[in-house]
């Protein structure tokens, strides 16, 4: 079984002691993949997200599409790291960070595991902009789509 | 049973969490949602939609047709939006 590592945080996060931790002092790892989700200005209209969660859920949900992934790939290692509280543009939201000895499983597991976040993980996003306007962000069709593709045959 | 409320299912409400005592015949998700549209305007206004509320029971995703036998903690939201 990969080894999980999920958090759900408050503070900034940090991809190059993520990799660190999972590859440090290993030799059996060939590959690894990151995703980073980036929190965006909007041509500048955004001052920040805020993101709200489930706190006795988010994290149990978070480490069941971790372990979804682990069991349908090859994977060593997976890190799933979600923030939540004020982000602003340019701040990362979420983090994946999958190993493999092989590229095909950390690639296709970190997509698989960011399609289900999008849609499993109870999170909510909440618009600031710099007007001083707020409002929640509409879930997209195109994210159900994302994830509906994983359950269609190979 | 706890009810607990995010986002604008929250907002609407008025509240974050409740403790309830529903009547025998509410027996599903589905049946709770109507009972708690007779409670108020606030009530109808966040959950009138029910096509647009999502549900977990005791921290499970779960469908609107789902029992609520033995449940102790009923999460109200609207469709999510992380990752």
């Amino acid at each position: 079984m990969a080894n999980v590592r999920v958090a759900i945080v408050a503070e900034p996060l940090d991809i190059t002691s993520e990799i660190e931790r999972v590859t440090a002092g290993r030799g059996d790892i060939g590959a690894v993949v990151t995703f980073t989700g980036l929190c965006r200005d909007e041509d500048g209209r955004l001052e920040a997200l805020e993101l709200e969660h489930y706190p006795g859920m988010a994290e149990n949900e978070v480490r069941r599409i971790a372990e979804q992934a682990a069991g349908r790939w090859e994977i060593s290692d997976i890190t799933i790291l979600h923030r939540h509280g004020k982000v602003r543009p340019g701040e990362t939201i979420v983090l994946v960070v999958t190993a493999s000895k092989h590229r095909h499983a950390a690639f296709e597991s970190a997509e698989f595991v960011m399609d289900f976040l999008k849609t499993h993980a109870p999170f909510w996003k909440k618009e600031h902009t710099a007007a001083g306007a707020v409002s929640w962000v509409s879930a997209r069709q195109s994210d159900d789509d994302a994830e509906e593709r994983w359950n269609a045959p190979d | 049973m706890k009810l607990v409320y995010f986002a604008w299912v929250r907002e609407r409400i008025g509240m974050a969490e409740e403790t309830v005592e529903p009547p025998r015949n509410v027996e599903t998700v589905q049946d709770l949602l109507g009972w708690l549209r007779t409670r108020g305007d606030a009530y109808d206004f966040a959950l009138g939609e029910s096509a647009a509320i999502r549900v977990a029971l005791d921290h499970d995703h779960a469908d609107h047709d789902a029992s609520l036998s033995g449940v102790r903690e009923v999460a109200l939201f609207p469709p999510m939006t992380g990752g």
